[in-house]
């Protein structure tokens, strides 16, 4: 399967032959040629990596010739709507702003599913992790890394009841990264103790074999525990028995990964707390990976104040390490993410990273203050509390009596803790000791196998090799059910699959879903019933406020709401009015040459904004001057008779006007009030008046008496384009 | 259990350590609690493990799991749900393809019964 950027990802195509595709590489993928320097447009970075081929750069790049470098670290994005059709769509937009960590999130209670999974039924707040489902989002990754040049890692969950099955699945379909830590099971999953770590041996050593990069689950004591920074010492101790536990089964340090949180967020003094966490931790941890997750604690439904705790946590990365930074969406406290938080969240990461890139040259941590007293004390409290799990008897006796997730700053304890039973929980009695002659047969095995003699050693020899020898072994089960399916899903939306109907979404095709901003003038219980009268009011159905937040007390509320809509769009009805056809370079400077041309140009009115003008201007930028036009440039805040005058004096051809404020509509007064005054002073049929601004479109200026208005995205090509046709009298 | 943060009497003894003493003590009491957990792991075995085995046999889930459930009901787990299927091929001469097969549609326990 071959993608192409103005194509739509055919989900058709990625389902054809699929119990044929193989996976086309195996193991995690670091991006390349971090740890030197690297120049990207006017600058030098110095914790950059290799850019992509295909890219959706910051919007802010637009002043920096649209560069989009690529940070050092590997950065995560967690998709999964419930269904993988659409995941996979959500999961090429996320590529193309810089995701190369895609994880899908296993649908909920699929932990407690004793084996192997098979369809692709549609998930509850996840997506059911099977193996179609997981070929299918591997085959379209494999695309898709290939049309951004850079390998994606696919990552989901190896947990529950059936870790070793769901590691031999995701080793044999090509998945890069997985969660895995037996602690997660026993804590949270209540999955008996001894099952679970007898489990993740078998799944660690698969895992081993098959190069997939662990991730621990420490980070949900984190969201678990009452006040999150307290749980600090214990996180250190979870983090350590995954790791050395994982390590002593046979994965190398370079692909265990600590989960790891800043525990709080403002309010609280946030830094202060995290900071010395966050170093402790790497101290002890020096050997393994730190994968930097985002606070998700304390999120509530304000999408601004999520992400401003987001980007404090990337300071956290940049001022310490973080081999992979993951992303939590804005959205995640108000609904399973949209498609557009995912992204916004990746860009968060992009750009806070970029910005901060070499801080650590600069800026250094004071080990001497307060920081490394609190950094010892914090080590100080994990040992205390491995040693007390020793006098008590071990792991097992240790939770049982509750140790983990009480919420006392250890050796504080609280008595709120997690207890379970060694001899309780899910899959207890499910524990067979091994026989003298126990064998498996297979080329990747945990523990004592009695490999019979006439094998030499290789226990898969047996049957001739296992699925990771000889992949054609591997048994693929289409769909079981027969109602809840993918294709049953695709017919049921056949209006919008490659025809000309669409609908607004926000993770289903066609969902309808849309998102409003209201100010109301009332408190902020009226506000909320009064806005989904509005919502109603303007034809949406489902509506619910998503958010909502007082302004004041009396004065008024802001609202996010959504809904459905019930209408489609058919897009061959629209009226789009024809992108103008630019002039060639070439023919451009030929006419100007021979007719040279002068122009004033000033950002007008009580506006001081710049960059765009300077660009449509400025030689170095591409802007009109590179085509031999000359200029004057009367700066920003330029009264609009300063320009008109400016003109006149000059005999100038043309009045390129630049107008961004738009309150009040004072960048359609202002371009009026031009148009005027050159008729009024006598010279309107001997100069072109243009105007833009990020509001600007061609219509509006039109209308108000300019000859052509350029809005977002103008080239100074289309400019000079527009005035030497102008003057020809082809435009 | 309930508390109060002893932690000023409790460190008592690690506060001579140096850095470097305290990240290596860290680092021996965590090898020291898995410990006993690996050993768990090389000589016990369970109904996951096995399934494990039987899908990179070359059987599906659908079939890995009757397979584990007839080894469990006949008591042979301690043998491995794996060597039950190879030992029935090589007793019956078919493939252990064939032999895991008619395991999971119900055939063939009886042999099961004088493999070991």
């Amino acid at each position: 399967m071959k993608l192409q950027p103005n194509k739509r990802l055919d989900i058709k195509e990625l389902l054809k032959d699929l119990e044929n595709y193989r996976p086309k590489r195996r193991g995690w993928h670091w991006r390349e040629g971090r740890n030197e320097p690297r120049i990207v447009g006017d600058f030098e970075y110095h914790e950059a990596s290799e850019g992509l081929t295909n890219y959706v750069p910051l919007p802010g790049s637009r002043g920096f010739h649209y560069i989009d470098p690529q940070p050092d670290c590997v950065i995560t994005t967690e998709i999964a709507s419930g269904r993988f059709e659409d995941d996979v769509r959500r999961m090429r937009m996320a590529a193309w702003h810089g995701a190369d960590h895609i994880m899908v999130i296993r649908t909920a209670g699929q932990s407690h599913i004793d084996s192997l999974l098979e369809g692709t039924t549609q998930g509850i707040g996840g997506i059911a992790v099977t193996r179609k489902q997981v070929r299918a989002s591997r085959k379209a990754l494999d695309a898709i890394e290939e049309e951004v040049g850079r390998p994606i890692n696919f990552h989901s969950y190896i947990s529950g009841v059936a870790g070793p099955d769901i590691a031999v699945m995701f080793a044999e379909e090509g998945v890069n990264g997985a969660h895995q830590d037996p602690q997660y099971n026993v804590l949270y999953r209540n999955v008996n103790m001894v099952r679970s770590f007898v489990d993740a041996c078998e799944a660690k050593k698969i895992m081993a074999w098959a190069g997939i990069l662990q991730i621990d689950g420490a980070h949900n004591a984190n969201a678990t525990a009452m006040k999150a920074w307290k749980v600090r010492p214990e996180l250190m101790v979870q983090h350590a028995i995954n790791s050395i536990f994982s390590r002593k089964v046979g994965i190398k340090p370079e692909n265990i990964a600590l989960s790891t949180v800043p525990p709080t967020a403002p309010p609280a003094p946030c830094m202060r707390l995290d900071l010395p966490y966050a170093v402790a931790l790497r101290d002890f941890f020096s050997e393994y990976k730190m994968r930097a997750q985002q606070n998700t604690k304390y999120m509530e439904s304000d999408m601004r104040e999520a992400t401003v705790t987001h980007t404090l946590n990337l300071v956290i990365s940049r001022l310490t390490s973080a081999d992979v930074q993951s992303t939590i969406t804005p959205d995640e406290g108000r609904n399973v993410p949209w498609h557009y938080n995912n992204i916004a969240a990746i860009s968060t990461a992009k750009q806070a990273l970029n910005g901060l890139d070499g801080l650590r040259e600069m800026v250094k941590l004071d080990r001497e203050g307060p920081l490394g007293v609190e950094v010892r004390e914090l080590k100080e409290r994990a040992v205390l509390f491995m040693e007390e799990m020793l006098e008590v008897g071990g792991y097992f006796k240790a939770v049982e009596q509750g140790f983990f997730i009480d919420s006392g700053y250890y050796p504080e304890r609280n008595g709120d803790g997690i207890p379970r039973q060694a001899d309780g929980g899910i899959g207890v009695g499910m524990l067979f000791e091994r026989d003298k002659d126990y064998f498996a047969p297979v080329s990747v095995h945990y523990g004592y196998n009695n490999i019979p003699a006439e094998f030499g050693g290789k226990a898969s020899a047996a049957i001739g090799g296992d699925t990771f020898e000889d992949p054609s072994k591997i048994v693929f089960i289409d769909e079981l059910d027969e109602n809840d399916n993918v294709d049953a899903r695709l017919r049921e939306q056949s209006r919008y699959y490659e025809t000309e109907f669409i609908k607004p979404e926000v993770e289903w095709r066609a969902d309808g879903v849309v998102a409003l901003n209201l100010f109301l003038p009332v408190d902020e219980r009226t506000a909320e019933f009064a806005a989904i009268r509005c919502g109603e009011k303007m034809g949406l159905e489902d509506v619910t406020v998503v958010h909502k937040q007082a302004m004041h007390p009396s004065e008024g509320t802001y609202v996010e709401l959504k809904g459905r809509v019930n209408f489609d769009i058919n897009v061959n009805d629209l009226v789009i009015p024809e992108k103008i056809p630019v002039l060639s370079e070439e023919e451009i400077r030929e006419d100007i040459a021979a007719n040279p041309l002068f122009v004033v140009a000033a950002t007008v009115g009580q506006d001081e904004h710049s960059v765009g003008l300077k660009e449509t201007l400025d030689i170095k930028h591409g802007g009109v001057e590179k085509f031999g036009i000359k200029y004057l440039y009367l700066g920003t805040s330029c009264p609009v008779e300063k320009l008109v005058d400016a003109a006149i004096e000059t005999n100038a051809g043309a009045i390129l006007a630049s107008t961004i404020i738009t309150h009040d509509d004072v960048h359609v007064r202002n371009m009026r009030k031009i148009h005027e005054l050159c008729v009024e002073k006598g010279i309107r049929d001997k100069v072109t008046l243009i105007c833009g601004g990020t509001q600007v479109s061609h219509e509006i200026a039109r209308e108000a008496g300019m000859d052509a208005g350029f809005g977002r995205g103008t080239k100074g090509i289309d400019v000079a384009s527009f005035m030497v046709k102008f003057r020809r009298g082809q435009a | 259990m309930k508390r109060a943060d002893d932690f000023a009497s409790r460190r008592q003894h690690l506060a001579g350590l140096s850095d470097e003493e305290l990240k290596k003590r860290f680092w021996e009491l965590a090898e020291k609690i898995v410990e006993p957990m690996l050993e768990l792991g090389r000589t016990h075995t369970t109904p996951a493990v096995e399934r494990s085995v039987l899908l990179r046999m070359g059987f599906s889930s659908l079939e890995v799991k009757p397979i584990v459930e007839g080894v469990i009901a006949k008591g042979l787990m301690g043998k491995g749900a794996g060597n039950v299927v190879w030992r029935l091929s090589k007793k019956l001469g078919i493939s252990v393809r064939e032999a895991g097969v008619a395991l999971s549609q119900g055939q063939h326990w009886d042999v099961v019964d004088t493999l070991f």
